[in-house]
């Protein structure tokens, strides 16, 4: 069923966390972090996923790359489901999709020197490369992301931000993955490193053929990385798309939302782009609304929507899909 | 360098409510004394908003904390005052102090949480400071409380006023750090990063209700923040710290349009429009430099694409880079702020 370009499928996805009830609340919450989201993310290609906290994005990421199981809904690489795959099999799938998460340094050991830290992909995946090149595979890596080789023996507290950032591409590369989900790699960094850091993405894209999956709050830096963008709300994908027709034209009220809320660095522009301000904050995703999720802080809701769930779904299947029964008509900036 | 000093890059007739002159602060650490700021003058005006962009280490929030006085050893001020309304601060006595970065001056910081004490409802915190300051009754400061947190938007205030921080969601309990900023009703305001840590169409929501509240009480605003966005929205004067001094100061339109300082070109052209699609970005290579064993010349030089010899030896001053235009109120530290200013750097 998948096409031949797609690396990574992702179907039906759902994750629900159960917090165990307590004394004064007899029964268990059930937090549902994702609930049913799919897409294919397609060879040496950028999804960018936006969304607000609590839209389940980094639930997505960590059930891609295996760090959760799934509660319904599969992963596939090329094909093989990622949550199905047992002792070798697993290993070898695991190799093939990595993570990069936003602070690399609380991921990283902090006892351990930079050589260590990038060894130790090796010394769990012991078939990949023989210990005597490792060392140069890993000279290789240190290059490749632009880190300085003679700080090999250095530990991680001794590092920059960005620096450390590097460190963490460069162990996520270590395994010659397909793909990487990205969960707000670049958040945490300073301005002026965050765009070395988006171009070395983008680099290494070039040059390895690696597919992303960017997960992101910043939709500016989302916009410049992906070639297509999800945008979720409280573990659904309202709507799906390529980056261009999403963030001009986009269809979902709260994509339109989303993005009139964003300010854009130029003085010149004040008072000219129209904002629609949101009320409120998402709704708890313990409890969420019935039908569109969206439609307790949307100014477009009617009846329809507390009652039947829209699906996602394109209409013309040139140009992105989304999950409304009143979709946006024209550009968010002439929208009031 | 101390040629401007005096004459800052006033944007307003009115004298400044607030104006810092020649600040300098070093931190005492086990590696020597570390200049976190070094000669920084601003001018805030009532009703008018002042942004000091920044990143990490570049001075931006030791400059509030030492405006409020809460620098803390092992920071000292070693240079400068901080004049409100005239009347140096730093030399005040504590009483005076006390009134002044309590009643005159406030502050929103970015993590709410952990501003506000957990222990007590947000009604009670409210109503203690008004107790304290305004030597209000005890009825009384609860419904001036009920009334603050009315007029920060929150959702039926009343029972709000009973609830604990925790209860509260991120944008909320940031709300309600600005009605207690905006109790004794502040003659300036600084928030420093308040929407950082929040979620886009929120950040939007607090943005919009510091400046209706600003221009209802006609505060002069500080904002200190990292993002272009929010700046490029907000401020009417903007001043760019790089390494514990301001390294360029203009009105906003001015330093968006033609920035006179290498350091600000590259922040601008570095980062991502949601608007447009940029097929690369420029980086300013590097790191932030550290603030121990500096060289003698321009802090930013080592990153700098427009870099000559003279930056390595001699630092800039931070003087106008359009002498003989008048009107322009623009400050950049620079030895080539005028072939940066018109492109040719």
């Amino acid at each position: 069923m998948a096409m031949p370009d797609v690396v990574l499928s992702v179907e039906n996805l759902t994750k629900h966390f159960t917090a165990r009830g307590s004394l004064l609340r007899r029964s268990p919450h059930v937090v549902r972090a994702l609930d049913g989201v799919s897409f294919d993310l397609r060879a040496s290609e950028t999804l960018g996923i936006v969304g607000e906290s609590g839209c389940g994005k980094s639930t997505l990421a960590r059930t891609i790359v295996g760090l959760e199981r799934p509660t319904a809904g599969r992963v596939t690489l090329r094909g093989e489901d990622v949550h199905a795959a047992r002792g070798r099999d697993l290993r070898v799938l695991r190799r093939r999709v990595q993570i990069v998460l936003q602070d690399p340094y609380t991921s990283l050991n902090p006892r351990r020197t930079v050589r260590d830290l990038l060894l130790q992909p090796f010394e769990i995946h012991r078939d990949l490369l023989p210990r005597a090149r490792r060392e140069a595979r890993i000279d290789e890596l240190v290059e490749l992301v632009g880190l300085n080789p003679d700080h090999l023996d250095r530990y991680p507290f001794q590092f920059s931000g960005g620096q450390r950032q590097r460190i963490g591409i460069a162990r996520a590369l270590a395994l010659e993955p397909e793909v990487i989900v990205c969960d707000e790699p670049v958040s945490a960094l300073d301005v002026s490193i965050q765009a070395q850091v988006v171009n070395l993405f983008q680099r290494l894209q070039r040059e390895l053929g690696l597919s992303y999956v960017f997960i992101a709050h910043d939709l500016s830096v989302v916009r410049h990385i992906s070639d297509r963008i999800g945008v979720m709300y409280l573990g659904k994908m309202a709507e799906l798309g390529d980056r261009t027709d999403v963030y001009d034209t986009p269809r979902h009220p709260y994509t339109s939302a989303l993005l009139s809320a964003v300010p854009v660095p130029d003085p010149a522009l004040r008072g000219t782009r129209s904002r629609r301000l949101l009320e409120g904050d998402p709704p708890s995703p313990v409890d969420p609304p019935s039908g569109c999720r969206f439609r307790t802080r949307c100014w477009k809701a009617q009846d329809v929507c507390a009652t039947t769930e829209p699906p996602l779904t394109a209409p013309d299947p040139r140009e992105q899909a989304f999950a409304c029964h009143f979709p946006m008509t024209q550009p968010a900036t002439t929208a009031s | 360098m101390t040629e401007t000093l005096l004459d800052g890059p006033t944007t307003d007739v009115r004298a400044p409510v607030l104006s810092v002159r020649d600040l300098s602060v070093e931190f005492d650490t086990r590696d020597g004394a570390l200049p976190a700021l070094q000669g920084v003058s601003l001018d805030v005006h009532a009703g008018r908003t002042l942004a000091l962009l920044g990143e990490s280490g570049s001075g931006k929030s030791v400059t509030a904390q030492t405006v409020m006085g809460l620098l803390d050893p092992p920071g000292r001020v070693t240079g400068g005052s901080v004049l409100f309304r005239g009347a140096d601060l730093l030399t005040a006595s504590a009483e005076e102090r006390r009134r002044v970065s309590g009643e005159e001056i406030a502050i929103v910081f970015q993590d709410a949480l952990s501003s506000l004490n957990p222990v007590f409802t947000v009604g009670e915190q409210i109503a203690e400071l008004l107790r304290v300051r305004r030597g209000m009754g005890r009825r009384a400061a609860a419904a001036r409380a009920v009334e603050l947190l009315e007029r920060v938007r929150i959702p039926a205030p009343a029972d709000r006023a009973r609830d604990y921080p925790h209860q509260f969601s991120g944008g909320m309990r940031q709300r309600v750090m600005i009605a207690l900023a905006l109790a004794l009703e502040p003659t300036v305001l600084i928030a420093d990063e308040p929407t950082t840590a929040l979620d886009v169409t929120v950040q939007a929501q607090i943005m919009d209700l510091i400046l209706d509240l600003q221009r209802e009480l006609d505060m002069g605003l500080v904002l200190i923040t990292h993002d272009l966005g929010v700046v490029a929205e907000v401020a009417d004067t903007v001043a760019v710290m790089y390494a514990g001094r301001i390294v360029e100061q203009g009105t906003v339109h001015e330093l968006f349009a033609a920035p006179a300082h290498p350091y600000t070109r590259g922040l601008l052209r570095s980062i991502p429009r949601v608007d447009r699609e940029d097929d690369t970005l420029w980086a300013i290579p590097g790191t932030p430099p550290s603030l121990l064993g500096r060289a003698p010349g321009c802090a930013f030089a080592p990153r700098c694409d427009a870099v000559v010899e003279r930056c390595t030896v001699e630092r800039p001053a931070l003087v106008d880079p359009e002498p003989l235009s008048p009107g322009t109120r623009r400050l950049s530290a620079c030895h080539r702020r005028e072939e940066v200013l018109h492109g040719h750097a």
